[in-house]
């Protein structure tokens, strides 16, 4: 059925089906345990089904990280998709699986202290629907499986942005994300109907030989054609990315959205989009193409991060601030997409740097979370004289904020460098340029809200107080980014056997 | 040029279904009956995947069109009273919009007469295709996967809908 019919091997039918979804019946099994505990629990100790969830999450991460390394090399898995060609197991896969599940793990816990979020158990089910989708997003092979784990995961983030239907910023933003996503998700499918009209296919593999003899042609038709799909697909990405020009609904979602929603919009949704968008154009353009794409991608990279970034200097609230600092790391993320098609280390450092983004803005939000449950806002005043009133707060705002910045010896830092490298390693060595124009840029904004925590004088004083599960995701994340930024190597190393783990396959 | 077979004459009846229909739901000034004369053409529609050969589209089109949808668009046009009974059933754009369509269907007609009499069957229809349809869902080989993730994504729009419209 999908041209990659290989021997199978040893490896019985059973593992030869469950081994690439164990993340997934994991998740599902998850979920119907949340939702029967919902049932069963007083409504006064609801927190608890979100600790259930979260420890179920970071259980399932460690077993498919335990099941991927023993298994990803396995020829059957190297050699073929797997499911009907619906999914590919490989090291790609399981990198964004592990962030995607570590970030909604994570989110879980923020999630326990906020009011209205906390003890609604559904909250937790639909974010574990929302993460099903998106670790499919991180392996899928075929057009029908990507467009259907990206639905999955898009409309359990419109439920979840709405979630708190009393209170109007929420319900504006599950609106507003609802209607984008709705009409990108419209013309994304519109160009995978496109490829698939000019191909015959819908294996993502097996789409770039057709594609590179309609090209071949020379007939201008084809072209036209090909360039129309590349537009509408690329319209359905830079909305899940946020890049702009389709970056309109980042800031109003951001802000309205519940805090942990936000963190987990900002972290997951992005590093599974970028999980697709890595693989797809990776597997699915014929070099022919590259021409087209990378030329539009190297453009988006550009105006994503610059204006990102112009916009960030003048946002008051902190959440729009990281909105829009999130618009801007995914412009630098772009130009490890650009850098793929000519070295494979493209890959590897969007894998890396999506790690370290995930960990930091989860950092960041959890502490936007507890000043907003404390002092009643998310503005920048009210994060003014922080390190008094909670000084471990204000350090790990402090970390997320430099590590978003690139300041050694923090995981942003490296996370920069090799973006650039790569960029540099594939002959674009003005994007690498610009890039770090723009850093130094972002530097400004992040300080002058460093400067705000450590230097202005506080409205009220005396010491807030957070729970043990705030405190828990602040240390994991500060670990994790210190860790990432001092010991870099052996998560470098794990991101390029995942880059070429991905190019091991592309016939 | 015209033979009257039994198929034809379906063919007739199911495109004057279809026109009539979409005829209805631009003239009439009733938003209900609008919404019923929508139904009537998605039904003809039905009709003509039936004359194609496609039973299961056709199915579809009945399940999802005549049925669901066009029970959303007559709910939604009861809910917002004030859109009901609109006196103006043209306004000032009308020539701009009776050329856009008109051009369109020339442009269209003239695709089709060009066309007409040189179709070839693009690919042979299996007799059992709704079974091996059935049979594509099930099998790890087919698409299962997508069909049984489409059933989680079912649950947490279900989810999500009773959440966001229950009274706290």
């Amino acid at each position: 059925m999908t041209g990659f019919e290989a021997a199978a091997g040893d490896l019985p039918l059973v593992l030869q089906i469950v081994i690439p979804i164990v993340a997934e019946i994991g998740l599902l099994i998850l979920l119907l345990v949340v939702l029967t505990m919902d049932l069963f629990t007083r409504s006064t100790r609801r927190e608890a089904v979100g600790f259930v969830a979260a420890v179920g999450m970071l259980i399932i991460m460690g077993l498919n990280l335990v099941i991927s390394f023993a298994w990803v090399n396995h020829p059957f898995f190297v050699e073929n998709t797997v499911l009907g060609g619906m999914i590919r197991f490989d090291m790609l896969a399981t990198i964004f699986r592990t962030m995607i599940l570590l970030a909604a793990a994570l989110a879980c816990l923020i999630a326990t202290d906020v009011e209205g979020l906390g003890r609604a158990g559904e909250f937790y089910a639909v974010t574990i629907a929302a993460t099903l989708g998106m670790c499919l997003m991180s392996a899928s092979a075929d057009l029908v499986m990507l467009f259907l784990s990206l639905e999955t995961a898009s409309i359990s983030l419109y439920i979840l942005a709405g979630f708190l239907r009393n209170s109007e910023t929420s319900s504006e933003a599950g609106i507003k994300y609802y209607l984008f996503g709705a009409f990108t998700s419209g013309l994304f499918l519109y160009g995978l109907s496109l490829i698939f009209g000019f191909t015959g296919t819908t294996n993502i593999y097996a789409i770039a030989e057709p594609l590179a003899a309609l090209l071949d042609e020379g007939a201008t038709s084809g072209v036209l054609g090909v360039v129309a799909a590349l537009l509408l697909i690329l319209v359905g990405f830079g909305f899940k990315i946020s890049a702009v020009p389709f970056h309109f609904w980042t800031p109003d979602v951001y802000e309205g959205a519940p805090t942990p929603v936000t963190a987990f919009i900002s972290t997951a949704s992005k590093a599974a989009s970028f999980a697709l968008l890595v693989r797809v154009f990776d597997v699915i353009w014929p070099d022919a193409a590259a021409v087209y794409w990378t030329g539009l991608l190297a453009a988006l990279a550009v105006i994503t991060m610059t204006l990102g970034n112009v916009l960030a200097l003048v946002q008051s609230n902190v959440k729009r601030l990281l909105a829009y600092s999130s618009i801007a790391q995914a412009g630098y993320t772009l130009i490890g997409v650009v850098a793929l098609n000519q070295s494979t280390f493209g890959v590897a450092a969007v894998a890396f740097y999506m790690f370290m983004y995930v960990l930091t803005n989860i950092a960041a939000f959890t502490v936007v979370i507890v000043v907003a449950n404390q002092i009643g806002g998310d503005d920048s005043q009210d994060f003014a004289g922080l390190h008094r009133r909670a000084p471990g707060l204000a350090l790990a705002m402090t970390l997320a904020l430099l590590s978003l910045s690139g300041v050694p010896p923090l995981a942003g830092f490296f996370g920069k460098f090799f973006l650039f490298s790569a960029a540099v390693d594939a002959g674009y060595v003005w994007l690498a340029v610009i890039g770090v124009l723009n850093s130094i840029v972002a530097l400004y904004y992040y300080l002058v809200l460093i400067k705000v925590m450590w230097v202005d004088q506080a409205v009220e004083e005396g010491p807030l107080s957070f729970s043990t599960a705030s405190s828990l995701v602040l240390w994991v994340t500060g670990a994790g980014m210190i860790i990432m930024g001092t010991v870099a190597g052996p998560w470098l190393g794990w991101a390029i056997t995942a880059a070429e783990n991905l190019t091991a396959m592309v016939p | 040029m015209l033979t009257f077979s039994p198929v034809s004459v379906s063919f007739f009846i199911m495109a004057l279904f279809t026109i009539g229909g979409g005829l209805g739901v631009v003239t009439t000034r009733n938003l209900v009956h609008a919404a019923l004369f929508l139904v009537l053409s998605l039904f003809g529609i039905a009709g003509l995947y039936v004359l194609l050969e496609a039973p299961y589209l056709a199915v579809i089109q009945v399940l999802v069109y005549v049925g669901a949808i066009s029970i959303l668009i007559t709910i939604t046009v009861m809910v917002t009273r004030r859109l009901m009974g609109i006196e103006e059933t043209y306004n000032r754009q009308w020539p701009i919009a009776a050329i856009i369509s008109g051009l369109l269907g020339a442009g269209l007609i003239a695709l089709v007469v060009a066309q007409f009499g040189a179709l070839t069957p693009v690919a042979d229809v299996p007799v059992d295709n709704i079974e091996q349809l059935g049979r594509a869902f099930v099998t790890h080989q087919g698409f299962l996967l997508p069909f049984e993730v489409a059933s989680v994504l079912l649950l947490a729009a279900m989810i999500g809908s009773i959440v966001i419209s229950r009274d706290v």
